[in-house]
């Protein structure tokens, strides 16, 4: 099963096992990992599942592209959105992301 | 707070949300958590999307992992059902004869699927779909090609049409009223909805009454009889014609219940020490003009998160629940969103593309806007309810 890093803005992180199949949100929510807020609870319409995902890992990992739809709910998160933002939900997990550290931004929900 | 033992009855994504906040808020103090479904709490909206199209099992809806409950120190019981509470003595009895103390408890028993009260509707291939169990039996039958028939043009009806039509099987929709999610939506999202799914080949029939299910006991199905003589023929039936609040526990210990158990603003029933959330709760809102009951999972969790935050502070600087009702349905690969309570609305102003099929509906009530409908707009359904959290009304928002 891969494992997953979850690197919190302050520096902190979580590394939890997600199963193949199961998005990058639920793997963080599943085992109460903090920094991801998922209010929608994976329906791609709260934008608090906001991650950060270098182009070239999307690739390497096997993970979907970006869809027109949660690339208009990435122009609303609290945190600015950055090139490399998407939505967890919306990320499937492979069996290549064994290993993947994923970003979180400073905030899911404006404080 | 240390010491005092909280019981929530009911392990839905309620139930389960309270738990898991009382945790994070630093409460940790005894908490046990009675669910009568054998299953650890789990997402129940994929059972008529995802799982019930086979791209999710079992094993993804938990919605947490079962170590989790162990590392919070919540006691889960699951297969249990609480039978009755003593509030005398506060103490809730479970049906395996367990006797649970409580300082404070918390009602999230969520609701029953109505049945469909006519001849033959008790058929082993009629169908109701709430619980993983009964979505399990759907997804078996739907292995094999069907003629279904699904009574009820509501959420679940029109998401268990669109999965099974979408696996090939022949679907008829059967309504009694003139359009469909009469009960949700405005007048151009029915039309939108009903255009995909006939685009797609599922037959709806309006203004029909079902008069009874024909078919063997012991055997096949035939079909769905009408008022009128009207027949469908059908081997599996599907009913979604709405739930009722399971309120039998409150109602037997002496709690004020109505069209749900009856709670204030805070979420406190009748007894000050217990209260209840979600499906189950007939609540006063900012958002409405009488109290309702909301049947979403937005209303399960954030009610959850509020209450929690009430015993971990144990009442004091509490905050009333005044969370912006939104709500979503996936209709084949539509995205519908809804913010806001647009019942009772006399008017509506549609923008957007709806020919395209990216368009979205301002409702009002004489003048003032209610809520906001978005097809495939999910940014601008975020904006609506960011608006409507803000100023509590929705002025200004488009």
């Amino acid at each position: 099963m891969p494992h997953i890093t979850y690197l919190r803005a302050d520096g902190t992180s979580d590394t939890v096992d997600v199963p193949l199949g199961t998005s990058v949100m639920r793997g963080a929510v599943r085992e109460g990992v903090a920094g991801i807020v998922a209010e929608c609870g994976g329906a791609g319409m709260c934008g608090t599942c906001h991650i950060f995902l270098p182009e070239h890992e999307r690739v390497a990992r096997g993970i979907t592209p970006i869809h027109p739809l949660e690339d208009e709910v990435l122009e609303i998160t609290s945190t600015p959105r950055r090139a490399t933002s998407r939505l967890g939900c919306q990320l499937a997990v492979t069996e290549q992301c064994d290993g993947l550290t994923v970003e979180l931004p400073e905030h899911q929900v404006l404080p | 707070m240390a010491g005092t033992p909280i019981v929530i009855v009911g392990a839905g994504q309620g139930g389960m949300q309270v738990a898991a906040s009382l945790r994070e808020a630093g409460f940790d103090g005894p908490l046990t958590l009675v669910g009568a479904e054998p299953h650890p709490p789990y997402d129940r909206p994929p059972l008529s999307k995802r799982y019930l199209n086979g791209e999710a099992d079992a094993a993804a809806l938990a919605l947490r992992t079962p170590e989790f409950y162990q590392t919070q120190n919540i006691d889960l019981r699951t297969g249990t059902r609480a039978v009755g509470i003593d509030r005398a003595h506060r103490v809730v009895v479970l049906d395996s004869g367990a006797a649970l103390l409580y300082e404070r408890l918390v009602l999230a028993t969520g609701s029953i699927p109505r049945c469909l009260p006519v001849p033959g509707a008790d058929h082993s291939d009629v169908l109701v779909l709430r619980t993983l169990a009964e979505a399990r039996s759907l997804r078996d039958r739907l292995a094999e090609p069907r003629r279904v028939a699904v009574i009820g043009a509501g959420f679940t009806g029109l998401e268990v049409a669109a999965a099974a039509r979408t696996a090939g099987h022949e679907v008829t929709v059967i309504e009694a009223l003139d359009r469909v999610l009469a009960r949700a939506v405005s007048a151009p999202v029915s039309r939108h909805v009903t255009r995909l799914h006939r685009g797609r080949g599922v037959s709806i029939l309006f203004g029909r009454r079902v008069e009874a299910i024909e078919g063997d006991p012991d055997g096949p199905l035939r079909g769905v009889r009408l008022a009128g003589g009207e027949n469908v023929p059908a081997d599996l039936v599907v009913v979604g014609i709405g739930v009722l609040p399971d309120t039998a526990l409150a109602e037997s210990a002496g709690l004020a219940v109505a069209d749900g158990v009856v709670v204030d603003e805070y979420l406190r029933t009748s007894d000050p020490a217990i209260h209840a959330i979600g499906d189950c709760a007939l609540f006063p809102s900012p958002y409405a003009a009488d109290p309702l009951r909301l049947e979403s999972v937005q209303n399960a969790v954030d009610q959850a998160k509020c209450v929690a935050q009430y015993i971990a502070g144990d009442g004091l600087a509490a905050q009333p629940y005044r969370a912006v009702p939104w709500f979503w349905t996936d209709q084949y690969s539509d995205k519908i969103q809804i913010a806001g309570i647009t019942t009772g609305h006399d008017r509506v102003e549609v923008l957007g593309e709806q020919e395209q099929g990216r368009f979205s509906v301002s409702c009002f009530r004489g003048d003032r806007l209610v809520g906001v409908e978005s097809i495939n707009r999910p940014a601008e359904h975020i904006k609506a309810r960011r608006q409507l959290a803000a100023t509590g009304d929705l002025a200004g928002a488009r």
